[in-house]
């Protein structure tokens, strides 16, 4: 379809995303008067639908895949869109809508929600630039363009004060480390003179094999690669950025928390997938003795580690999702860190890693978001405020279920398949060690992730009254819970064709 | 096609039952759980298998779906029957409508979710014996716990929680080690094997497939696989030392459930021994046979030891299980035509057996509120036809001839005698029969002061005998118990068939 129209129409998920949230802000400026809820989550459910609608199109019809002639550039190459691109925009859309439809029913008596939908957009339409930008130079604009709604987002609950407190915690820390990713991109434009991806990478195989003659400058572009890699553990939450996360997810809003830690860590990966094996290829940077892969590989597991034990000692749910989101980032950078210079698993592993954030995307969305659910009806945030939640409310508790067994990668769930391919993945290209500590981990998740289960179904509550806090039955936000429950089983039976773009998806990139 | 619509019948049941009023779930859900045995029946009668499935036998009513694939091999939807399968499907589908009957009575708060968990765990049992595939398998085998963890710990007594929660983790632990048994074998498989179909993997390992991996002899992994394996199998079985949680969950089980528990999920665990360890690795189980008959003896003789010295009448039935469990082993380790099949046909009338006598059990306690043998005398006064069915129960239990238990215990020890690959066969043998005279010491004694002699209870009730629906599936129990009991070839003709492929496996028996 793409040889019949402009080139520029593969950007078409990207600029639904980004006009539906410049419309939002039309009319909230325009006529605020006419604005309402409702209307505004219709609107953006629709944008962020229609994006996801056009991604899966493009999938379908093989737009920028292989097999169609490659990866669309436009922009003279600073924006590329492959499948990798469209399969994490996917995630973003389907993220968004979730997020959307919940905030719908959570933001019932904002005085002004109707920012929240457009920088929840303009949030997602940077974060599906990030996954079409080729050029370094994008990638930061892009990363910003996530970050900064991201900060006004935690901080959305102004009279808050843990909302408050989070946001400019999340601030700080957020500006520091763009302040260091961009600092490295710098340095890595000092040694190479480029800032294309492709163009980095033949200049770094030079410097690597001294045809360059300027072997000197593998120092600065190794501090460089050094730099960007923090940005990357910040944005992914993953060690040692990750001290903002449970702050920040603590005290956002539950819909922002279930918004940044599915969608904006899925951005952060896409940043890491392409950058570190489009600039910075495996073979040339180890031969240039940059061994990122494994710092990836340490940071990976102490991440999932510390993720998981810092989660099974918490006693806020929210918390306790927060620490256990943090794991899951160390699970998903085992995608960048199980590679190898001959590359012939790279592919398996970091598709892997892919389903696994989109599988991720629905169970951790959702969770997050049935912990909305109970701050709406404020029934409390630790475990034992949530004893017996299932008398009332069973349909919703049982969708929570889903998502901690899931999580905890039982395998009636998809969260079974998505971990079973990642580890697999590393165990074939010979890093059993990451895969043993990963699977270790799992094992381990189920400890906190069945606290909750036994909770909402075993427990009874704390008093005879504490269930009369269920009063209302929030539509929307209930729609969203089941409907990421569905998919999150559904994407058991349906993980064949996942699994399958996901792959031709990362070896496109080796 | 009509296993898939067993399955798909029986998971579409449980949804229905979930979402309909608890007024009427229970009478819905019978009705709709004789669908499935109405199917199994239909089977039963189109029959057309022969040999064992996982030796090149012909599978009956075969369906070989690709799924998907993973590193280079293919996941299906495979499914089939065998002689060995069929008598456990129609088992399942049999005790499912009894224990649902049997659940009108005592169940009574949540009646939907109940009865809707009981068809969700009997959708995926029959799934368990009929996947022929690993992974799918391994889906159903571990969604069964799912809904078994929920059975326990919502609608279980005092202890309900800790029983649940011992029974979660116990057995997920066994999984996961199993898993990884499994997973070592079709690692060093290698490129010997293109699917996770069991038939082929358990081809490719005759011949010899097994290579090196990571510098482990081919020897060496199965044996470790095996022993990971069976560990993993003798927690669900369960075996001595490994049955602890098993009087936990059956104690704090509601009777449906406990029918269920001991009637079918324990025979999940030597199913899948019979299948993986004994079938897929004969040659490290005969060489393990002296060690494996020698726990299966322990397991009879401790369990029946320990039922000896219970007053609850539920753990006696439930560590009577553990003794008879031991027999199956006995049966399946000495590889002889008549110990493996009559290792299997045990399988089936344990099931009946122990169902009748927890169903049984249940009623009276439905009456009495208490199970402790020292708080009730003379209960054949008050319930005169439970307490004869119960009785009957005990007797089956005992090995009386012309009842389904005598004919299993039969045949093993007609095997387990004289058999070549168990070296002192004859002690064995001779050592497991002594369980037999334990085991009617501590029935016949517990039935003599709870059912006979003068009426008593040590709180005062007004007792009369048990309503219809409970006392008719007790009824319908012990008639499928005589009849299988009086011919047992309706069974055991198409288990033999089956069972022979694995006895000529071993070299051994050649």
């Amino acid at each position: 379809m793409v040889s019949t129209l402009p080139q520029v129409t593969a950007l078409l998920p990207v600029l639904l995303l980004g006009f539906t949230g410049l419309a939002l802000l039309l009319v909230d400026t325009l006529a605020p008067d006419t604005r309402s809820n409702t209307s505004m989550a219709v609107v953006s459910a629709l944008g962020a639908l229609s994006a996801l609608a056009a991604t899966v199109w493009f999938v379908a019809s093989g737009t920028g895949s292989a097999d169609t002639g490659g990866a669309i550039t436009l922009l003279a190459e600073a924006v590329k869109v492959d499948t990798m691109a469209l399969f994490f925009t996917a995630i973003f859309a389907s993220v968004t809508s979730l997020v959307v439809v919940a905030a719908h029913d959570y933001f019932h008596d904002h005085p002004n929600p109707a920012t929240f939908y457009s920088l929840t957009l303009f949030a997602a339409t940077g974060m599906s630039l990030l996954a079409v930008a080729n050029s370094l130079a994008v990638v930061f604009v892009a990363l910003e363009m996530v970050s900064l709604p991201s900060y006004v987002l935690v901080a959305f609950l102004k009279q808050n004060r843990g909302s408050v407190e989070a946001g400019l915690k999340y601030f700080l820390i957020g500006a520091l480390s763009s302040a260091i990713f961009l600092f490295g991109i710098s340095l890595v434009y000092a040694a190479t003179g480029s800032l294309i991806l492709g163009d980095v990478a033949g200049i770094l195989g030079d410097i690597a094999a001294g045809t360059d003659g300027l072997d000197s400058r593998t120092g600065i572009a190794g501090l460089g690669i050094v730099m960007i890699l923090g940005g990357v553990a910040f944005k992914t939450a993953s060690v040692p950025f990750h001290f903002w996360a449970p702050e920040a997810y603590e005290g956002a809003p539950a819909p922002v928390s279930a918004f940044l830690s599915s969608a904006s860590k899925a951005a952060g990966f896409v940043v890491a997938f392409r950058v570190f094996t489009e600039a910075f290829p495996v073979g040339a940077s180890l031969s240039a003795d940059i061994n990122w892969v494994l710092a990836f590989g340490i940071l990976a597991a102490v991440t999932m580690t510390l993720g998981n034990f810092a989660a099974a000692v918490q006693e806020e749910v929210k918390r306790m999702l927060a620490y256990s989101s943090i794991g899951h980032a160390g699970y998903a950078l085992i995608g960048v860190a199980a590679l190898t210079a001959d590359g012939s698993g790279n592919g398996a592993v970091m598709g892997a890693a892919m389903a696994h954030l989109l599988v991720y995307g629905f169970m951790n969305t959702g969770a997050f978001l049935f912990v909305a659910m109970a701050e709406r009806w404020g029934v409390g945030r630790t475990f034992e405020d949530y004893a017996g939640l299932a008398k009332r409310a069973p349909v919703a508790s049982t969708a929570m279920a889903v998502f901690m067994f899931s999580l905890a990668g039982l395998p009636p769930f998809a969260g079974f398949f998505s971990k079973y391919f990642l580890f697999m993945g590393a165990i074939d290209n010979g890093f059993l060690w990451l895969a043993a500590i990963g699977a270790v981990n799992s094992v381990i998740s189920l400890y906190y992730y069945s606290r909750v289960v036994k909770a909402l179904f075993f427990d009874d509550p704390a008093s005879q009254t504490a269930l009369d806090a269920i009063d209302v039955r929030p539509t929307a936000l209930y729609a969203a819970v089941v409907f990421a429950a569905v998919a999150t089983v559904l994407l058991l039976p349906g993980f064949g064709p996942v699994i399958e773009t996901a792959e031709a998806a990362a070896s496109a990139l080796f | 096609m009509i296993l898939e619509a067993l399955i798909a019948v029986a998971f579409a049941s449980a949804l229905v039952v979930m979402l309909s009023p608890n007024e009427w779930a229970g009478r819905l859900a019978f009705a709709l759980s004789l669908l499935p045995f109405v199917g199994s029946l239909y089977l039963w009668s189109g029959f057309d298998g022969s040999g064992n499935a996982l030796t090149g036998g012909d599978i009956a009513y075969q369906t070989q779906i690709e799924w998907l694939e993973v590193g280079g091999r293919s996941v299906s939807w495979f499914v089939g029957l065998d002689g060995i399968s069929l008598p456990l499907v129609v088992l399942t589908t049999f005790l499912v409508p009894l224990a649902i009957l049997s659940a009108w009575t005592p169940i009574d708060s949540r009646q939907s979710q109940f009865y809707g968990l009981m068809l969700f765990m009997e959708a995926n049992l029959l799934g368990v014996f009929t996947a022929l595939d690993f992974f799918l398998w391994f889906v159903f085998w571990e969604a069964v716990l799912v809904p078994m963890y929920f059975l326990i710990g919502v609608w279980g007594g005092p202890r309900r929680k800790y029983a649940a929660i011992k029974f979660f983790v116990y057995t997920n632990a066994a999984s996961l080690l199993m898993f990884i048994g499994f997973m070592s074998l079709t690692f060093a498989l290698g490129d010997s094997v293109s699917s996770f179909a069991l038939p082929e993997i358990t081809g490719a390992i005759a011949d010899g497939g097994l290579g090196t991996w990571f510098g482990i002899s081919p020897d060496r992994i199965a044996m470790v696989a095996f022993l990971a394996m069976f560990l993993g199998f003798a927690v669900k079985v369960p075996i001595v030392p490994f049955h602890t949680w098993l009087p936990d969950a059956h104690v704090e089980a509601p009777t449906p459930v406990s029918v269920l528990l001991a009637g079918v999920l324990l025979k999940m665990g030597t199913y899948a021994l019979l299948r993986f360890n004994f079938t897929m690795l004969p040659d490290q189980a005969s060489a393990l046979a002296i060690p494996i008959a020698a726990i299966a003896v322990i397991s009879v003789i401790y369990g029946a030891m320990l039922a000896l010295a219970q007053k609850d009448l539920k753990r006696i039935v439930a560590y009577s299980s553990v003794s008879s469990m031991g027999y199956v082993i006995l049966g399946l380790i000495v590889f002889t035509e008549y110990g493996v099949g009559g290792a299997t046909f045990q399988m089936v009338a344990h099931g009946l057996i122990s169902g009748l006598m927890f169903m049984a059990v249940g009623v009276v306690y439905n009456a009495t509120h208490t199970r402790m043998v020292g708080d009730m005398a003379g209960m054949a006064d008050r319930m005169p036809v439970t307490v004869g069915i119960l009785v009957a129960g005990a007797f089956g239990y005992m090995g009386l001839p012309l009842m389904a238990g005598f004919a299993g215990e039969f045949f093993i020890f007609v095997g387990s005698f004289a058999a070549p690959a168990l070296p002192y066969a004859p002690v064995f043998t001779a050592l497991a029969m002594f369980g037999i005279v334990i085991v009617a010491g501590y029935l016949l004694s517990a039935m003599q002061s709870t059912l006979f002699g003068p009426f008593e209870l040590a709180t005062d009730y007004e007792i009369g005998p048990a309503p219809f629906h409970d006392v008719a599936p007790l009824a319908v129990l012990l008639a499928a118990i005589i009849v299988l009991g009086v011919a047992p070839d309706i069974f055991f003709e198409m288990i033999r068939d089956a069972a022979l492929p694995v006895v000529e496996g071993v070299s051994v028996n050649g």
